[in-house]
This record gives C-alpha cells, structure tokens and sequence, in this order.
C-alpha cells in the first residue's frame, strides 16, 4: 500500500468523520483529502516530480498534515524537520537532499527568503503556511491558504509503487552531519501495520499527539491513525499539560503516546481533577521509564495499558514490551514487533547468549533503505542479511537478553547520546561550540533520570571569556532546542590520549 | 515594541528572568510584552517548568494545574495580569 493511500481510502471509506483535531478545527477525513489534493496540484504544477523532495519546516499544524499527504499524492517524498533547525543546518539539509520544494509556517523576511533560494539552489518554491496569509504571493513564495483557493481537489492518479521512497527522517550521526534515512512506502506501511497490531488500535480510536511531527514517533501517530480510520488530536506540545489533559477529557482520547519527561509532568499534577475514563493505552518510548514511574503510572492510570518499547529511525519501532510482562520485567523493553526478527550479537559475530552484552541487530521489512547519499554510512548501519538482497539494521544499540528472550537496553556502542528520546551527535554540538573564539569543546552525555541522558559539554576556554550563559545562547542560535547542552563545566585542559586526542572516559 | 503598564514591577522581574534564564541573553528581553512565548519560540517545554518554579519561588504563589495555561504564562503581559490578580486576592 502507498502511503497516501492511509489517507485516501479512509476518507473513501469514512467521508465524513472527523480525522484531525487541531487547536479550534475540526477536518473529516474528506475534507482533508480534498486539502492534500489542491496542495499535490499545486506541487506537480511547481514542477515536482516523481521522487522529488518537499522539506516541511512546520509545527503540528493541519498544514504540516495537509503537506505531508499531498508531497505523496504528487509522487513525491517528504522531509519533516524539526521547526526550530537553524538557518545553517536548514540549509545543510535543503541542499543534501536536494528539495525542490519548502513548506514553513515561521515569518521569513524577503531578504532571507532570496538568501535561502540562492544558498539552495535546487529549491524552486517556498509555501507559507501561516494563518492568515501574509502577503501576496510571487518570487519563489506561494502562500498555502492561496493554493487552497486556487487548486482544484482533482485526485492525481498515483505515479509511484511501494518501493519508491516516502519520506526521508533526518537522524543525526557520530561524524556530525545528519543523515536522511531513506524510508520507502513499504517499509512505512509495514512498520505502521506491526505497532497498529499490538496496540490492538480500532476505528473508535482516538489519539493524541503532543510529539513533533519531525520526530518519527510523532508522525507515526498520525500514520497509524490515518491508516485505521481514527481521530487524530494534534497538540502543537506539552507545554501546557493541563490543557491537554482537559482534551483528552473532551474528546475522549483513548491512545496517549508520551516520553519519559512527558509522564513525569504528569506524574506531579493532581490527576483526579480530570475525567481520563476514555483512556485505553498509553505507550513510552525514545528512553526507558525509570521503574518507579512505571509503578506510579500504573497506580495514577488505573485500567489504562502501558506499553514500553524502543526503536530507532532506522527500523522505525524495534521492540515492545506486552503489557502482561511489565510487572515481571519492568525494565525491559520488550520483544520484536510483530513480523519481525531481533537478536544480540557478540563482538565475533554469534548470537549472544541469555545476559551476554552485544548489539541489536533487525531483521525485517522495517529496517529502512539506507541513508541518503551516504553509502560508506549506510554499510555499517544497514548489512546483508541471510538472504540475498536483504539487509539487517546493525543498530548500534547494546542490549541483553533474558532468558525468557526479553531485551533490555544498555547503553551506545558510539558516542551518540540520547536526550530526550532524540539523538544528540557529540560532534555536532562540539562543532557549534568549537566556532567560539579559543574554544576546545567536548561533549558527552551524562545519566539523567528522566531524560535518559542529558547533553554535557566540558569547554576549555583561550581565548576572550565566556560566562556559561554566553555560551547557551550561542548554542541556541546554532542547535536545535533537544541539542542544546544542560551543564557547562569549565576546565583549565581537557584530558588526552597519546596521539592527542580528547579522552572523553576520563572526562565523566 | 509594547511594554506594560508595571506599576507593581512584576513585568520587569519576569522580563528579566525570562532573559537571563532562558533566552541566556545578558542583553536583555528582545521582545513586545505581548509576544506569544510558544509561538516566537521563547520557551520550550522544558522552559515552561522553569518558569512555574521561579514564579512560584519569585512570588511566592502556588501555581495550580488548572492555572497553568496559555491565558495565563503565555506573554509578559499574560503573566503580569495573573500575577496581579493572584497577589491581590486573598487566598
């Protein structure tokens, strides 16, 4: 199945129900298809062809929704990034995936907008996606509630098969430079049907999603919920919790997908104050729930499902935990998803035995295509399986497993941290830093309850001085917010090894 | 730019906080008073937390769950109202 089809046949099938909920709107399921329809119009009529990229730079929004099915319908592959990327890294990702076109919702000044097409010189339109439009249209810059007037919702008829890619999931690697990993439509149709299967999701279903869209656990709520024809709540985030508790009240949320920082939030409020009775499931992923909030979950949501489980980009969801086993094994992460294969392998290459520390390898249609233009990356990441032509995900991940063959997560194998569910590349961030005038940077991550790890940077200045707050809004004017390091600690020298290069083991 | 009317200076001390603890600017808050914090990206989810604690700490009030909302955290102005209002009420 295509995956614009999730959107299409559901809106053949249930016209008329409501599909998204966003702040004060409310859109059936017809009414977005004939959105996504005007949208592909307008694109193919840009130029857009068959497997061309469209990067979306949105915040949850009925636009972000309406952009992603529509790059689809007009046979090409979506890029969501995270709103707050900065113009450099914006750039970086314009021209290595080479976009033809950009949707954002952020006020772009005329100067920017030409500084933007000229650095990227592959990209031929911009469409903003504010609320309401803010100018005429012209120069490269279309406006979305314009092409909504002035596109046709004509259906195109579909140029492309399952294995043509759907969207490309930037993911942040250990060289520094993020790296599009390349999903094709089986592979998003594959993943999307295993999680709806073990989540036992219905057509009553209605979920909420306070994750970005940008990050693939976000988008794969709206994929899901697209796919079994249920209402989707799309928040724009948590910062609010109490409004969003007073959603899940009214609009009778069943699905709840949080991460660790998510539920401890939660965790503090009053929750009796909200009638939570529709709620069904709640899933974690991204870092492990400590087992204590595990058990005050369990206690605050009487009769609601927890599932634990882990995965990354590259094979979109790995594990899951079946809710019968959490109170056996809290900790652990669980088992392959449905229709899929997981093992841990030994430094020579055996499968592990039960307790033996290795890493996840996966087998399956999930396991991604690769990454984008990045061959020497792509074979360490993806490998030849068993059968010719099929390829495992070396994950990286080191894990052990019990002897009932359940998984439990120890730790990287490289240096990547993991904050907040997201990947922090050391190097990336030392690379920000390292623009400071005499700046020598390293960067590691350090255990953090809630977010798993929390990003640290050790900085030793020789230059002009910095005070720690100059140094966080440096950061923030040149990372994403998740990127952006927690604890700054000053020091006189940085420990090296004998070729001199900093020894990160003797900094922690 | 707009500023408020701050006669009890509660808006300069939350300009101020806002600043130093979460744009990490020490030039001061570059922002109207009515600038929404979610949509110009001031504060994250994680910031919003820190701010609670410092109006809590700051204040002296106790921010129920219900109170924690956009009408009330959302701008300079917003926060300023609540306060206010908050501080002059007898609990």
């Amino acid at each position: 199945m295509l995956v614009q089809e999730f959107l299409a046949n559901s809106a053949r099938r249930l016209p008329d129900k409501t599909a998204l909920v966003c702040g004060n709107r409310r859109l059936t399921y017809g009414e977005l298809d004939a959105m996504a329809d005007r949208l592909a119009n307008a694109l193919a009529g840009l130029g857009l062809g068959r497997g061309d990229r469209v990067v979306l730079q949105l915040h949850n929004s009925v636009e972000a929704v309406v952009g992603i099915f529509a790059t689809l319908k007009a046979g090409g592959v979506f890029v969501p990034i995270n709103p707050t990327t900065k113009n450099d890294k914006l750039t970086y990702i314009l021209n290595n995936c080479r976009a033809r076109v950009l949707l954002l919702d952020a006020a772009l000044r005329d100067s920017d907008r030409d500084a933007l097409l000229t650095a990227a010189p592959a990209l031929k339109a911009i469409v903003d996606c504010r609320k309401p439009a803010p100018g005429p249209s012209g120069n490269g810059l279309l406006s979305f509630e314009g092409i909504q007037a002035e596109f046709p919702p004509t259906p195109r008829p579909a140029i492309n098969i399952d294995l043509d890619l759907a969207c490309l999931i930037y993911t942040s690697g250990s060289t520094g430079e993020p790296k599009g990993v390349m999903c094709d439509h089986s592979n998003v149709d594959f993943a999307a049907s295993s999680i709806i299967s073990y989540l036992e999701n219905v057509e009553d279903d209605v979920v909420i999603n306070v994750l970005p869209l940008a990050f693939d656990y976000g988008l794969y709520q709206l994929l899901m919920t697209f796919k079994f024809g249920g209402t989707l709540v799309l928040e724009r985030s948590f910062m609010y919790p109490a409004q969003i508790l007073d959603r899940i009240q009214s609009e009778r949320v069943t699905g709840f997908p949080g991460v660790p920082t998510v539920f401890s939030v939660l965790l503090q409020m009053d929750l009796g104050a909200f009638d939570l009775s529709g709620l069904r499931y709640l899933t974690n992923t991204a870092a492990a729930l400590p087992p204590s909030h595990i058990s005050q979950l369990r206690a605050s949501f009487p009769g609601v499902t927890l599932y634990s489980m882990y995965g990354l980009t590259e094979t979109k969801r790995t594990l899951y935990l079946p809710p019968a086993q959490l109170d056996r094994r809290p900790g652990s992460v669980g088992i392959a998803i449905p229709g899929t294969e997981v093992w841990v392998e030994a430094e020579d290459g055996r499968r592990a035995e039960p307790g033996e520390v290795g890493e996840l390898v996966v087998r399956g249609r999930h396991v991604m295509r690769g990454y984008w233009e990045a061959p020497e990356a792509t074979g360490l990441r993806f490998r030849p399986g068993p059968i010719p032509g099929e390829r495992l995900c070396h994950t990286g991940d080191l894990f052990r497993m019990d002897a009932e063959g359940f998984l439990y997560f120890v730790g990287r194998k490289d240096d990547i941290i993991k904050s907040r569910g997201e990947k922090v590349a050391p190097k990336e961030v030392e690379n920000v830093l390292h623009m400071l005038p005499g700046v020598s940077a390293a960067v590691v991550g350090v255990p953090d309850p809630v977010m798993g790890q929390a990003v640290k940077a050790f900085i030793v200045v020789n230059g002009p001085a910095l005070t720690e707050a100059q140094v966080i809004a440096h950061c923030r004017a040149h990372l994403e917010d998740f990127m952006v390091p927690k604890i700054i600690e000053f020091r006189d020298a940085l420990p090296t090894t004998e070729s001199g290069k900093i020894q990160k083991r003797g900094l922690v | 730019m707009t500023m408020t009317n701050d006669p009890d200076g509660y808006a300069a001390r939350i300009r101020d906080y806002v600043a130093r603890n979460l744009l990490f600017s020490d030039k001061g808050f570059n922002y109207g008073d009515d600038a929404s914090f979610l949509e110009e990206g001031i504060i994250d989810s994680m910031g919003i937390i820190e701010l609670v604690s410092f109006v809590e700490g700051e204040f002296g009030v106790s921010v129920a769950d219900r109170e924690l909302v956009p009408d009330n955290f959302d701008s300079v102005t917003k926060l300023d109202a609540y306060l206010r209002a908050k501080l002059s009420s007898p609990d």
